[in-house]
């Protein structure tokens, strides 16, 4: 049977991937919401949903022996992170005084700032960043498959990701300033907003990502 | 750009939608599910029920709706309403809620808040207010926290208050106009305007939409990020669509 494991690491609300995985899963998948490395190991696809900070989420990976079990499943099937499950694939983030992470992309994590306006003497826009906004495709992407350019999608979150690569940003979003909203390389695909919450075309990407190969189109 | 959000609001008690929802097409008007559906369909940000049961026993019936309603609205879904212990807060999370919305319980206990946030993060964490405006015509305006359906007084200044909850960890603010709520006059602008420019966190105005107009005043005039209306929606006054367009065609920022 072919399965999807939803990596469970204790943090936040995973449920409702999972919710939204069954939801548009192909007949005889399996949705597979899990802590254990072999599970994961075993499965086609991996899914690294997130929420809370960085250094908590990456203590519990390491408590778990997650860390090592993620390298290993985003070098070799379809991977897919969601929120912070995007954030901590990279460098470092400078949440919680500054954290090191997984490092499988290049890239840092940085907070939105205090002081972020619309335009210069603009109104200051609310951090967290919550609420539907537009993702611009920047490359062409089979996840992106029959999801219609700067669709709306849910995002809430306070740091966004700087990637170290120009070639890795799949999508870009606006909020004060221009934001890496998803990035893809081989076979992983790492974005910001909140597709199991975003309607229609969060489900059209996460659909897509159930059909998905792990190759790239660009 | 990011859009101002609408969101309907459910009152719901012991598992069933009150306060009544007069929807064409809808067999079951006190059914959560087919409730929230119908506006997920229409267009809905966010949807948020509020548990008005009075005993703790039927509170669990609350996580069955949110658990039903989460496994077919791929929408955020908001819980507020008797919301007393981190474990409530995690099972609501645990059953597909995406926020929660806390009231009483952090006049009463502001740690509370500061405990949640540090436990399931600020983003899931909506902290309530119900200010009552209390300064006289001709004064400076001011307005005081008021407990139990708006009948106790606190002494707490609202704003002060909201400033204090974001300090604790409070990740959005639901500001509820005691004066409006219900009189269809519209919201307080003053008092929305005054909180959303006193916080960083975004802030939703409730209490007393009574058109369309009402809508994208609060937003425009009021700053706020998000507008919460019950009553305009539920009697088929008009559909979360028709709100959103006529935001649009005034120049609100919306998700069409």
């Amino acid at each position: 049977m072919n399965t999807v494991a939803v990596v469970d690491y204790g943090m936040g609300n995973v449920r409702s991937v999972v919710k939204a995985l069954e939801h548009v899963a192909p007949a005889g998948t399996r949705v597979l919401l899990t802590d254990s490395p072999e599970a994961i190991l075993e499965a086609e696809r991996v899914v690294f949903p997130g929420q809370g900070a960085a250094r908590d989420c990456m203590a519990a990976l390491t408590a778990r022996g997650l860390d090592e079990v993620l390298r290993r499943t985003a070098a070799d099937r379809p991977f897919l992170g969601v929120c912070m499950g995007m954030q901590v694939l990279v460098d470092y983030s400078e949440e919680n005084g500054g954290t090191r992470c997984l490092g499988v992309l290049p890239g840092q994590v940085r907070f939105f700032g205090e002081d972020l306006r619309e335009a210069v003497d603009g109104p200051r826009l609310k951090i967290p960043h919550m609420g539907w906004n537009q993702v611009h495709q920047i490359i062409e992407h089979p996840l992106w498959r029959d999801i219609a350019q700067d669709s709306r999608f849910y995002f809430v979150h306070s740091y966004h990701l700087q990637a170290g690569d120009p070639a890795l940003v799949a999508a870009t979003t606006e909020y004060g300033i221009r934001f890496t909203s998803a990035i893809a390389r081989d076979n992983i695909f790492a974005i910001q907003c909140h597709p199991e919450k975003s309607a229609a075309p969060g489900l059209t990407l996460l659909r897509n990502f159930m059909r998905w190969n792990g190759k790239g189109s660009s | 750009m990011l859009a101002k959000r609408i969101i309907p609001c459910l009152d719901v008690d012991r598992g069933r939608v009150v306060k009544g929802v007069n929807f064409v097409e809808i067999r079951d008007a006190g059914d959560p599910v087919e409730i929230a559906r119908r506006y997920d369909a229409e267009g809905a940000d966010e949807i948020t029920f509020l548990d008005i049961t009075a005993s703790s026993d039927d509170r669990e019936t609350m996580v069955h709706v949110v658990e039903e309603v989460a496994s077919e609205v791929f929408i955020p879904l908001t819980v507020g309403g008797g919301i007393r212990r981190v474990e409530d807060i995690r099972r609501l999370l645990n059953a597909g809620a995406d926020k929660v919305s806390i009231n009483t319980a952090a006049v009463f206990n502001p740690d509370f808040v500061r405990e949640a946030a540090e436990r399931v993060g600020s983003q899931c964490i909506v902290v309530a207010i119900d200010a009552k405006r209390v300064s006289a015509p001709g004064e400076a305006p001011r307005w005081e926290i008021f407990t139990h359906g708006g009948r106790k007084p606190t002494g707490l200044d609202a704003v002060d208050w909201a400033r204090r909850m974001v300090a604790c960890g409070a990740g959005e603010i639901l500001l509820t106009s005691m004066d409006r709520d219900g009189t269809k006059q519209g919201f307080d602008i003053e008092l929305t305007r005054a909180v959303s420019d006193a916080v960083r966190v975004p802030v939703i105005a409730s209490g007393g939409v009574g058109t369309l107009q009402h809508l994208v005043d609060g937003v425009t005039l009021g700053r706020a990020d998000a507008v919460l209306a019950a009553s305009i929606f539920h009697f088929g006054q008009h559909t979360v669509g028709e709100a959103k367009r006529f935001m649009a065609e005034r120049g609100v920022e919306v998700r069409l």
